[in-house]
């Protein structure tokens, strides 16, 4: 019954975009684009040779697309004419490039078992630069950073007066809200990394105040989870104003 | 008594076992009919928004933005309107853009917007924007961008030498931007470019994300690392809104708080049939 349903919504479309006028306009990219959103959509109903020919048309200029893209955007200008360069001029600096070339052919030894062991000096290059770099980061940039912010004072200054000179039921609701902002991210802050202790016992005084973490952690997941329901609804309101749109023509 | 019981028990049944298709059809129809309609709907800009609008209304003209282009086709709903809202801003003030991107498919979504925008304002590629394309290296990208951007990015996403662009003479490296935006969909993106260019270049940095990512960014809104943000597809609306241009964001709303209030319904519903049921069953 579904099924019926849902080729008829799509006959339904284009009966009425091709009565319009408005189908033949669509270029021939904005129907393979159609057809392929289509057919993954028709996953909805359940697996079928279609969504396989989408997913695997996908994967496949994906692959395709990422080699191209890496080759002439980052291996020819970054690496191949600077070193080809340097060659001519005998640039020592730029022989430098040796050494990254040469740790990037070794990656592909991976082919070879009997010397797959050598890709292991471009990985242990690219893993320690990596992590040197996102310590950095991480350290600088965010620990330090948000610890520093969340050293407020209690009371915010001005929101009490802001509660005081509050006038309708709306300006004091969000009074409120102020007045509430920094003992909220205090409190929360202090309880979820008591939830986070686990050197002792969750009992009595620390206890409570783990549950009370809990409380905010499940707060954050809900808003977490909802945010991640509007993202998708997004992605489907997207592909429905190409199909209405480019492709059909119904709306503009 | 006993017959309508079974009866309510088959239905409390038969709705605990309705088919999920069932349900893709009435979102299906909850996204699609207020597009068909053309229905509209009025909103308020949050404090984060206004926050970016305000941040980039500051900068004067000629001034230069560097605007990551740090998303893919998949998260193209959520933030290419932003995209179109930001650049819109952007050339309106008569600020210089450059555009890059960490994900190698930001590029061609990057410059169908300029392609777009450019013709409308009157803007020139190498003197009002450019296109520097997508280079790997993540985080690596970034510091060596800020140290060196000829080194980093020596052509441009068409192969023209970065000398050859009237635009980028004397812009040597981030030092010379006057404010970062970061449109991101995840890993590399706006969280990376606090970490790494932020605090560490003291540089003003703002941007959109997906939904998604929205509630991880907001604490660096309140450390004042961003002075805004767009997130998901109500940031862009927002966005699109304070700029009086109206586009996929602004179509959206009314169907995205269309099919919100039905997973609601969906959720309050199959609640109230799990309490009846778990009732029943203690009986």
């Amino acid at each position: 019954m579904t099924k019926y349903i849902l080729i008829g919504v799509v006959i339904a479309l284009m009966v009425f975009a091709v009565a319009s006028g408005r189908l033949g306009a669509a270029s021939f990219g904005t129907w393979i684009g159609a057809l392929l959103t289509l057919s993954i959509f028709s996953f909805l109903y359940k697996d079928n040779p279609l969504y396989k020919l989408a997913e695997h048309i996908f994967i496949g200029i994906s692959a395709g697309y990422f080699v191209a893209l890496e080759y002439w955007n980052v291996f020819v200008p970054n690496l191949w004419n600077p070193l080809l360069a340097s060659f001519r001029t005998v640039s020592p600096s730029g022989l430098m490039l040796i050494v990254p070339f040469v740790l990037g052919l070794l990656l592909f030894t991976r082919f070879l078992p009997k010397a797959a062991w050598l890709s292991r000096w471009s990985m242990a290059a690219m893993i320690g630069s990596y992590a040197g770099l996102a310590i950095i980061g991480a350290l600088q940039g965010d620990l330090l950073a948000q610890i520093r912010a969340n050293m407020m004072p209690l009371i915010s200054p001005g929101s009490p007066g802001g509660l005081k000179s509050a006038a309708g039921a709306s300006a004091l609701f969000f009074a409120t809200l102020e007045v509430l902002r920094n003992p909220l991210i205090v409190i929360g802050l202090l309880v979820t990394l008591v939830y986070f202790f686990f050197s002792r016992e969750h009992k009595g005084s620390l206890g409570a105040a783990s549950r009370v973490g809990v409380w905010f952690l499940m707060i954050s997941f809900g808003a977490s989870f909802g945010y991640t329901v509007m993202s998708r609804v997004s992605l489907l309101i997207g592909r429905l104003h190409f199909l209405l749109s480019d492709w059909l023509g119904i709306i503009h | 008594m006993e017959e309508r019981g079974t009866e309510r028990r088959s239905l409390l049944t038969r709705l605990s076992l309705i088919d999920r298709r069932i349900l893709f059809l009435i979102i299906f129809a909850c996204a699609a009919i207020p597009l068909l309609i053309g229905a509209s709907l009025k909103m308020s800009v949050t404090a984060p928004v206004k926050g970016l609008y305000d941040a980039i209304d500051a900068l004067e003209a000629g001034s230069c933005v560097w605007l990551a282009a740090d998303y893919d086709p998949g998260s193209k709903p959520e933030l290419s309107p932003m995209n179109y809202a930001l650049v819109e801003h952007l050339f309106r003030k008569n600020i210089k853009v450059i555009s890059a991107s960490l994900w190698a498919p930001g590029p061609p979504l990057a410059q169908t917007v300029f392609d777009e925008m450019a013709p409308v304002h009157g803007k020139h590629y190498g003197v009002d924007y450019v296109n520097l394309g997508f280079k790997e290296g993540r985080e690596a990208v970034m510091v060596s961008v800020a140290e060196d951007l000829r080194r980093t990015f020596p052509e441009d996403y068409a192969g023209t030498p970065l000398d050859s662009i009237p635009m980028l003479k004397g812009i040597s490296s981030l030092k010379d931007i006057d404010m970062i935006i970061c449109v991101s969909a995840g890993y590399p993106g706006i969280k990376e470019w606090i970490q790494q260019i932020a605090t560490r270049y003291d540089t003003v940095i703002g941007g959109g994300v997906t939904a998604v990512s929205g509630p991880e960014m907001y604490p660096y809104i309140q450390s004042g690392q961003l002075v805004g943000l767009l997130s998901g597809m109500k940031g862009a609306a927002e966005y699109e809104q304070l700029v009086g241009r109206p586009g996929l964001g602004t179509a959206g709303m009314v169907a995205q708080s269309s099919v919100h209030v039905m997973v609601v319904i969906f959720i309050i519903f199959a609640n109230i049939v799990y309490f009846l049921e778990k009732r029943r069953a203690r009986r």
